[in-house]
Parts: C-alpha cells; sequence; structure tokens
C-alpha cells in the first residue's frame, strides 16, 4: 500500500511533538524513520495506526484520505503497528493474545492457524504458555503473526530491537524482508543507525519533531549521524586499569527472580573492573546486580560485597556502593517529589532537622554540572527519559566504590548515553568498579573491559572484552557458548569452582 | 434441644452461603474489568431494604428482586462513571458511597422497621429433592440459592471461555492495549460495574426477603460487603476460588450454633464474632501461598507446590487505575 503523510501537527499542551511532518512509503518497500530520542518518531506512527489523533495534516492510503477514530479501524483498512511499550496481556497465554481483537474463532482451530502461520515465517510460538515467561523477542513474534493475521499490509514497528536477542533480530530482519517482498509496506522506526541500515531501502530523519533528511540506499553513516544530532557525538574511550582485591564475589549463588531466576552463579569481580552483563532480558543479569545490591538475598550459596556478606543496601551505601535500577521513574526517582527534594531526600540521619538545608546549593550545582534540563522546582516525572538519568547520576555519591548499573543508558539516544558513560568511566577514572547491564552488545564492548554472559539463569560465559566479538557474544546470549573454562589463567577471568 | 443433623447444618451453610456468594463474585466480575466498587457494604443495605419495602408494598417478592439489583446497578454506576469516565479516585468514591447508602437506608428503612413482610418461599426442585443427603443439601431452597449455586461456575466460564470474558480480562489487564485492539475500555468496564452491582443488589435481597426476613436496625447483614471485598482479593480474582472462600466463611457463620450447644460456658458473643478472626488466619494462611519464600520451600515437595499453586493469583494489572488517553 502506497502512503503519505502530509503536513501533520501533533501539539500536547505545549509541546509541539510533530511540526509538519511529510513522508511516502511506496508499496513493497522498507521504510526506516531514524532519529533520536524525542524527535518525535512514535508519535507520528502512532497517529499513522490511529492510536493518537494529529491536531492537523492528512494520511492518504493509496491516495484516499483517512481519519482514523479508532486503532481498530485502521487495522481494518490494513494499518498495524507494534507498539513500543508492548500492546499485549501478560497474564493472559500466547493463543489468549493472538484470539483477541479478532472475530470468534474456536481454540483448536486458532492455535492450527497461529501453529502454521508461525512455521512460515520461522518464528516459535507457545500457544499455551502465559505471556510473562516468554522473552520480549516471542512476544514481538507474537504480535506480528497476529497482526498479519488480520490482513494487516503496513507494518510499523517502533524499536522492534530493543530487548531482543542478536538470533531474534536475524529472524525478525528475514521475515520483514520476506513480508516487504511479499508487498507489503514497512515502516520501521529506530534510533539504532546499524537496524536502519541494515534493513531500509529509504530512510527518513526526524530531528525536534521535523524531518531533517531523507536518504536512499546506499546510506552514508555520517550524513545520517549529522541529520541526527547535527554533528557526530565523539565515542567515550576506555581507561585502562589494573583490578585489584575482589569487591563482588558471588559463590555457588541462586536466586529467584526475573524470568529464569539465577543459578548456581560464582565468580568474582575486582576493584577497578568495567564489567558488562550481556543477556537477553531477564536472563539472570538484573537478578545478579540485586543480589550484589542487597535488594534481593540468595537461598542458595553466598554473595559478598566489599569482604563482607552483602546486607540491607543501606549498609552498602554507606560502603559506597550505589546501585542504580533500570525503571528510573518506578524505582530510581520518587514520583511527585522535584529535583530539589530529591537533593534533600535522605541526607540527614537527624529525623527533625530540615533536611533543604543546603540541598539547594548541591541541587543546582547538580544541574549545572550535569547539565539536566529543568530547575530544582521541577518534578522529576516532567524531566525526559535523558534527564532523569542525569539527576540520578548527580544523586551518585562523590567517590563511589562500586557501581552497580541496570540498563543505565536505556532509551537514551547516543549523544546522552555516550555523555552518561563519561560521567561514568570518570567515575571509574578515580577508582570506582563498575558492573552494568545492558541489552546493547555494542555498548558492552564499548566500554567493558570484561563481558559476562548470561543464559536463562546461568552464566556461561566469562571473557575479556577485548577477545571476543558481537557475534560470538550473540551465540553466547542465544546459550550456544562453551562453558567458562574452570583454571583461572586467563587474565581476568577468575572463575571459582566450590 | 434436639441435635441437629450434620445434613440439615450443611444445607444451612448453602443458605447462609447464597448472598455472600452473590455479592463476592460480582465484586469479582467488576474487578476482573480493573474497577473497585468498594461501596459494597452500604450497597448490601440500601438493597435489602429496597427489596423489603417494594416486597411489602406490592406483595410480589419478585419485584422486590428488581428493585434490589437496579439499586445495586445504580450504585455501582455511579462508582463506574466517576471512576472510569471522570477519572478520580475510585476507592474514595467508593468509600464515601458505602457509608451514605448504609444511613441513607436505615433513614428511609424506617417505617418498614419490624414489620412483618413476604418471603421468598422454598422451591424444591421436583425430582431430586427427595434423594438422600443431597435432595435436603441443595435441592431443597429456594430460587436464590440456586442462582448462587451455578452462578460460580457461571462466572467462570464467561471468564475463561467466552470472546466477552476474555475481553473483560483484557481490559482489566491492560485497558491501553484492549482499546488497540478494538475493544471499548471503558463501555466494557461500566457493563462489568452495573450487572456486578446488580449481583450485589440480589445479596441484600437475599438477605431482608430469604435469610434474615424483615428489615431493622441493625439488619444482621452488616459487614458482609467487607467480607466479600476481602474474598475477592485473597480467592486470586477467580471466580472459583472466591466461591470456596464465600462457602467457608458461611460455614464458619453456621457452625457457631452447634458449637453454643456443645459449650454452654462460653459467652454467645464470642462464637458470633469467631468467624471474623477465623476468616482473618485463613485468608493469611492462603496469603503465605504468594510469598517467595514458602514457594520455594514447595519447590522440591509435589504436593506442596500444587497447593501453593492452587492457592495463587495476581491482581488484575490495571485493577484502579482508568485508561490513559484514547
Amino acid at each position: 500500500m502506497h502512503i503519505v503523510l502530509d503536513d501533520i501537527h501533533k501539539r500536547y499542551g505545549r509541546v509541539h511533538a510533530n511540526r509538519g511532518v511529510s513522508l511516502e512509503v511506496r508499496a513493497g518497500t522498507i521504510h526506516g524513520v531514524l532519529g533520536e530520542n524525542g524527535a518525535g518518531k512514535s508519535t507520528l506512527m502512532r497517529i499513522l495506526a490511529g492510536y493518537t489523533r494529529p491536531t492537523s495534516g492528512r494520511i492518504l492510503l493509496d491516495g484516499d484520505e483517512v481519519r482514523w477514530r479508532a486503532p481498530a479501524e485502521a487495522v481494518a483498512r490494513g494499518v498495524g503497528m507494534l507498539y513500543q511499550d508492548p500492546m499485549d496481556f501478560l497474564a493472559m497465554t500466547a493463543l489468549e493474545n493472538y484470539a483477541l481483537g479478532r472475530r470468534w474463532v474456536p481454540p483448536r482451530e486458532l492455535r492450527r492457524d497461529l501453529e502454521a502461520r508461525a512455521a512460515e515465517l520461522g518464528f516459535t510460538v507457545h500457544p499455551e504458555m502465559p505471556l510473562e515467561r516468554l522473552t520480549v523477542g516471542e512476544r514481538q513474534q507474537l504480535e506480528l503473526l497476529r497482526l498479519l493475521s488480520l490482513g494487516v499490509r503496513v507494518l510499523i514497528l517502533d524499536e522492534p530491537t530493543t530487548g531482543i536477542s542478536g538470533v531474534q533480530r536475524e529472524t525478525l530482519f528475514a521475515a520483514l524482508r520476506c513480508l516487504a517482498d511479499e508487498g507489503r509496506s514497512v515502516l520501521l522506526v529506530s534510533h539504532k543507525l546499524e537496524d536502519v541500515e541494515a534493513l531500509c531501502d529509504e530512510i527518513t530523519v526526524l530531528r525536534q519533531g521535523a524531518v531533517s533528511g531523507r536518504a536512499e540506499r546506499p546510506f552514508r553513516t555520517r550524513e545520517l549521524l549529522e541529520m541526527m544530532f547535527g554533528e557526530p557525538p565523539a565515542v567515550p574511550r576506555k581507561v585502562g586499569s589494573t583490578p585489584g582485591a575482589p569487591i563482588v564475589s558471588f559463590r555457588n549463588a541462586w536466586a529467584t527472580g526475573g524470568r529464569s531466576g539465577l543459578r548456581r552463579c560464582s565468580v568474582t569481580i575486582r576493584e577497578g573492573e568495567v564489567v558488562g552483563l550481556a543477556g537477553v532480558e531477564g536472563a539472570g543479569q538484573n537478578v545478579f546486580l540485586r543480589l550484589a545490591a542487597g535488594l534481593n538475598r540468595p537461598y542458595r550459596g553466598a554473595v559478598e560485597v566489599c569482604g563482607a556478606p552483602v546486607r540491607a543496601y543501606r549498609w552498602l551505601r554507606q560502603q559506597g556502593v550505589a546501585f542504580l535500577p533500570a525503571g528510573r521513574l518506578e524505582e530510581g526517582l520518587v514520583r511527585g517529589l522535584t529535583v530539589l527534594d530529591h537533593f534533600a531526600l535522605g541526607r540527614s540521619r537527624i529525623p527533625f532537622l530540615d533536611p533543604w538545608r543546603g540541598a539547594r546549593d548541591r541541587a543546582e550545582e547538580g544541574i549545572r554540572q550535569y547539565r539536566i534540563r529543568g530547575r530544582p522546582e521541577t518534578p522529576v516525572e516532567a524531566l525526559s527519559g535523558g534527564n532523569q538519568q542525569r539527576v540520578l547520576l548527580a544523586l551518585l555519591p562523590e567517590r563511589p566504590r562500586l557501581l552497580l548499573l541496570e540498563s543505565p543508558t536505556r532509551g537514551l539516544d547516543l549523544e546522552s548515553a555516550h555523555w552518561v558513560w563519561e560521567q561514568l568511566l570518570a567515575h571509574k577514572a578515580r577508582g570506582a568498579t563498575i558492573v552494568f547491564s545492558s541489552p546493547e552488545l555494542d555498548e558492552i564492548l564499548m566500554v567493558a573491559e570484561r563481558v559476562l554472559v548470561f543464559h536463562d539463569g546461568a552464566l556461561v560465559a566469562d571473557v575479556a572484552a577485548a577477545e571476543t566479538s558481537v557475534a560470538e557474544l550473540g551465540s553466547a546470549i542465544a546459550g550456544r557458548a562453551a562453558p567458562p573454562p574452570p583454571s583461572p589463567d586467563v587474565s581476568v577471568t577468575a572463575v571459582e569452582t566450590p | 434441644m434436639t441435635e441437629p443433623s450434620p445434613v440439615l447444618l450443611a444445607a444451612n451453610v448453602v443458605a447462609t452461603a447464597a448472598p455472600i456468594l452473590l455479592a463476592s463474585l460480582g465484586e469479582t466480575l467488576t474487578e476482573r474489568a480493573g474497577l473497585i466498587n468498594l461501596s459494597l457494604d452500604g450497597t448490601i443495605l440500601l438493597a435489602a431494604m429496597a427489596a423489603f419495602a417494594v416486597a411489602h408494598d406490592t406483595g410480589s417478592v419478585a419485584l422486590g428482586f428488581a428493585a434490589a439489583s437496579a439499586v445495586g446497578g445504580a450504585v455501582a454506576a455511579v462508582v463506574g462513571f466517576a471512576g472510569v469516565i471522570l477519572g478520580v479516585s475510585q476507592v474514595a468514591v467508593g468509600f464515601v458511597l458505602t457509608l451514605m447508602c448504609r444511613d441513607l437506608a436505615y433513614f428511609l428503612g424506617n417505617p418498614y422497621s419490624r414489620i412483618q413482610g413476604p418471603q421468598v418461599p422454598p422451591l424444591p426442585v421436583p425430582g431430586l429433592a427427595d434423594l438422600p443427603v443431597l435432595g435436603p443439601l441443595l435441592f431443597r431452597h429456594n430460587a436464590v440459592v440456586y442462582l448462587s449455586l451455578v452462578l460460580a461456575p457461571a462466572l467462570w466460564w464467561v471468564l475463561y471461555r467466552t470472546k466477552w470474558g476474555l475481553e473483560v480480562r483484557a481490559v482489566g489487564e491492560h485497558p491501553e492495549a484492549a482499546y488497540a485492539r478494538g475493544i471499548a475500555p471503558r463501555r466494557v468496564q461500566m457493563v462489568c460495574a452495573v450487572v456486578g452491582g446488580a449481583l450485589v443488589g440480589l445479596a441484600g435481597a437475599a438477605y431482608s426477603l430469604a435469610l434474615k426476613p424483615g428489615w431493622g436496625r441493625p439488619q444482621g447483614a452488616e459487614g458482609i460487603g467487607w467480607i466479600a471485598l476481602a474474598l475477592v482479593i485473597f480467592g486470586g480474582w477467580h471466580p472459583v476460588k472466591v466461591a470456596l472462600g464465600a462457602v467457608l466463611f458461611a460455614l464458619l457463620q453456621v457452625a457457631g450454633i452447634p458449637l453454643q450447644e456443645a459449650f454452654p460456658s462460653v459467652p454467645a458473643q464470642v462464637f458470633q464474632v469467631a468467624p471474623f478472626p477465623l476468616m482473618i488466619f485463613t485468608l493469611l494462611f492462603m496469603g503465605l501461598s504468594q510469598r517467595e519464600s514458602v514457594e520455594r520451600w514447595a519447590a522440591d515437595r509435589t504436593w506442596a507446590r500444587r497447593l501453593v499453586r492452587a492457592f495463587r493469583g495476581a491482581a488484575p494489572r490495571a485493577l484502579g487505575r482508568p485508561m490513559e488517553g484514547g
């Protein structure tokens, strides 16, 4: 289907999310929509999918103007979208999710239909499994199959490669290529250059709500970066160091949590190391971090931090340990409190002392130093994701010994991500140890010295970053790695056998 | 006094459970769609009063029941409109309504206090009523009790085996995603609120026209609404488990009578109050199954794992949170 978006505007109060965006997608092509976070990509796609109504502008499908009143109308006309925050039902089975939003079909028939469609595209489905036990990639495949079964001819994917494994990414891209060759139009929204470069025929770049450029194959990376950012951001540099005494050690630790818990984990991390934890979301890396932060307890085995068995996070904090959760607004910050309140919070030990004394100075200092776009009086939920992360960084202790970071650059654009890492690596240069998880292998290889790979709750690989590659890590994440070497002869590898 | 036979006692449990079943299953439906109706306790009293008044004035028990379900549906519609359409706190609105409905019931019901009125006639099922044990236990009750008995399996079937039930659960889990799939979440929530509320209203009528016939202050139905709300939570929002909880509570209430005869030295109030703390202990025990440590302990024991799994239930993810945007 031929799609034209003509002069689309969208205002949310004073925010002008789309400023006159026009876009054309030919039938049978894959069109990339590229831009940093907050560029207005998602808003534009939600408008095309009928979830959001534009303030002004026209949508033309094969030359006919359409006005959606609900997303279901768009689906009926063949426009379907995979949303960035998955629009599915975790408590229900895959088959129930597949059944929702269509005419009633006997479950047995529907199940056969689902399995047949999955086989066609090389997807694996588990019809009777509750969705909360599937990976993000499997959920995405299911939603894709559902949209296709409804006869969708225009497919919109909003950041589809976030949180899925390399193998799932390959499968997805192959499927999209195949769907485009059958004459469908695909819109791929991403802030990742490598995604759109690998797959798209044409690219439209958005910046601050407006189109900043278009490109066709073959793409020139430098030009795309300039369209996205004005000028390409600088890559942070690794800081070398020699590892010191053990600071985190896991001895045959088992714990619940996440999708698969953590099993039989034994590893030692030394002072001054930067360790990246790789794995599909919920494969055990976040349980690992939460165990080290004292937020979760092992039910078997032991976890030691700073030379003592972990106690409450409060105690760890006094030892110079800091944990940054991935859910910034859910766990990291307190909704409803201002930036200033956060600087006042948890500072004074005496309950009835005025906590704001000196807090304003610290808040203003933090806002300046971390270039936070906001004022001390701004409630944290009004800040953008990037600025929330900056607040969290500004709240870190001045000289942390150990930083435990859950996806520290999740949802940030390249520029902000690099900036965040500059700040974190500055802590490392002052002697901090950093342990972080990330769904992006490139990010891990960019900053980490050592990589731990988790698969299905087990530590399956422990390698030096300099001696590995994206491909090797990718297959380890998918569970096809040789077990880590038992002898501690590799320079930074120290796997203990209990 | 004669020794009450176990069968008659059990039949009494079935009759006592009827209004609790109606109220807790009605609330289960409402909450599965993501809406909390906290006005249950007041609604039951207001509906009980309305049922008795209408049945007394018209002489028709059926009209009494119709009035009760209309009252229940109307109160729930207020909660639904405030929570779903206006987006104000469902908890606050429910609380205020429960207090208002209770006082309204006592005030409006004054002329009907302590007077004779009609009752639901027993309706033995032909053929089945003469069966040994099962006959007196299940088939010599009135129509309300029969309704309460089929309600749990019926609600289970609707929620888990029909397209509409799937949509109700979807709305309670993630209304935005339901909207993206062509469901009108607000409409589904309103329908579930009104239908659930009507069932709660029937529970009120079941008191004033059957179980504790008549109207007065206190009527005897006080507190049941809160029990029903607790049963929904600890039954894990699953109709069958909620129903089992309701029957258990009825059993605790009924068991007080023979126990009091067996231990005449214990003050009567102990047996009247006992069901409430006992219920809390039972609920605590069921709630234990949600704990991680218990789950881990049960992991190696097959029977314990099954038991823990049977008790487990999760709240609808969007419970109490109205849909955003759309």
